[in-house]
């Protein structure tokens, strides 16, 4: 499929998941069918997107000296807890990993 | 507004940056800012084009990542009732994380339809404008950056903050162990197929901790 074509309709399905309920579904609020799943959105998509790049970022898992990239993510993950800043963890994580490269 | 913008710069350059290392290419990397205007669906779209994912599986993460819009469209939709049509179609493009917190703060504050209206504009187009700056930037900056810089890591590490942020309680958190597991379990299934279905066992393990605890 065209990648422009993916992008509109990725684009097009955001406005149309922001306009939903302001539009068309405004007097029934959010039904808790979909209230609490939606709840867990964020944590598990999220995870599932950062969890393979980090511990199998070559296709197969590797927590050794071998994948620096695992370990400058545990070095991200506790700053990410500790500052909530998206800035502060890029700089941890991006240290972390250009000192083992040069290190290891 | 500031704090927040704050928060925004980084990942709007990372973004740019991930664009024009991607196969997706600089021009409609950068392209999703207008067109989607949401930070993580845009990363995600970027990064699975570039995993060469099918293109349903794209559609569908962006889609599912975005479906915290619903919440907020909801939760917005009795103050936008007493809007002009043309405003009440037009402010949702305009719907972040950062507009919906500050909006729905403020709302609590007054009952004037007019006020209330003008101030989502103002945070929307607030936020929308560096943005659309920002990811330009860094797509410029990206074009320069050598891959020895491994600047791609970047990108998990933006889902990985979001992350934190995301995790709120136990729930959640069993959500966010169980996806990431089932994620690496799954990572071999064709066309990333396998973060779909991680998304969705995470979720279900989520909102059965829930259940359990209640």
């Amino acid at each position: 499929m065209n990648p422009w074509l993916i992008v509109g309709l990725i684009g097009l399905g955001t406005y149309l998941t922001r306009l939903s309920f302001v539009a068309v579904f405004g007097r029934f609020g959010v039904p808790p069918w979909l209230a609490a799943p939606l709840r867990y959105v964020g944590p598990a998509v999220l995870a599932a997107l950062a969890a393979p790049a980090v511990i199998a970022p070559g296709d197969a898992i590797d927590v050794t000296s071998g994948n620096p990239r695992f370990f400058a993510a545990v070095v991200a993950l506790l700053v990410a807890l500790r500052t909530k800043s998206v800035a502060w963890t890029i700089v941890a994580g991006m240290g972390t990993l250009w000192l083992l490269q040069a290190v290891w | 507004m500031a704090p927040l913008l704050v928060g925004v710069i980084p990942f709007g350059l990372i973004l740019g940056v991930a664009a024009a290392a991607s196969s997706i290419g600089t021009m409609l990397g950068w392209a999703t800012s207008p067109i989607i205007f949401a930070g993580a669906a845009q990363l995600v779209t970027i990064e699975l084009t570039n995993a060469g994912a099918a293109a349903a599986v794209v559609i569908a993460t962006a889609l599912v990542v975005n479906a915290r819009h619903l919440m907020y469209s909801a939760a917005l939709a009795d103050h936008f009732r007493a809007f002009p049509t043309r405003w009440r179609y037009g402010l949702p493009y305009l719907m972040t994380d950062q507009a919906f917190a500050v909006s729905i703060t403020r709302y609590a504050t007054t009952d004037d339809p007019l006020y209330k209206r003008w101030f989502f504009l103002g945070a929307g187009l607030g936020l929308w404008a560096p943005w659309q700056v920002v990811t330009a930037v860094g797509a410029v900056l990206g074009a320069q950056v050598p891959e020895s810089w491994s600047l791609d890591f970047a990108i998990p590490l933006v889902f990985l903050v979001l992350l934190t942020l995301s995790v709120r309680d136990r729930p959640g958190l069993v959500a966010a162990v169980v996806g990431a597991t089932a994620a690496i379990a799954g990572r071999g299934i064709p066309y990333r197929l396998g973060l779909i279905v991680a998304a969705m066992v995470g979720i279900a393990a989520g909102v059965i901790v829930e259940r359990v605890r209640r």
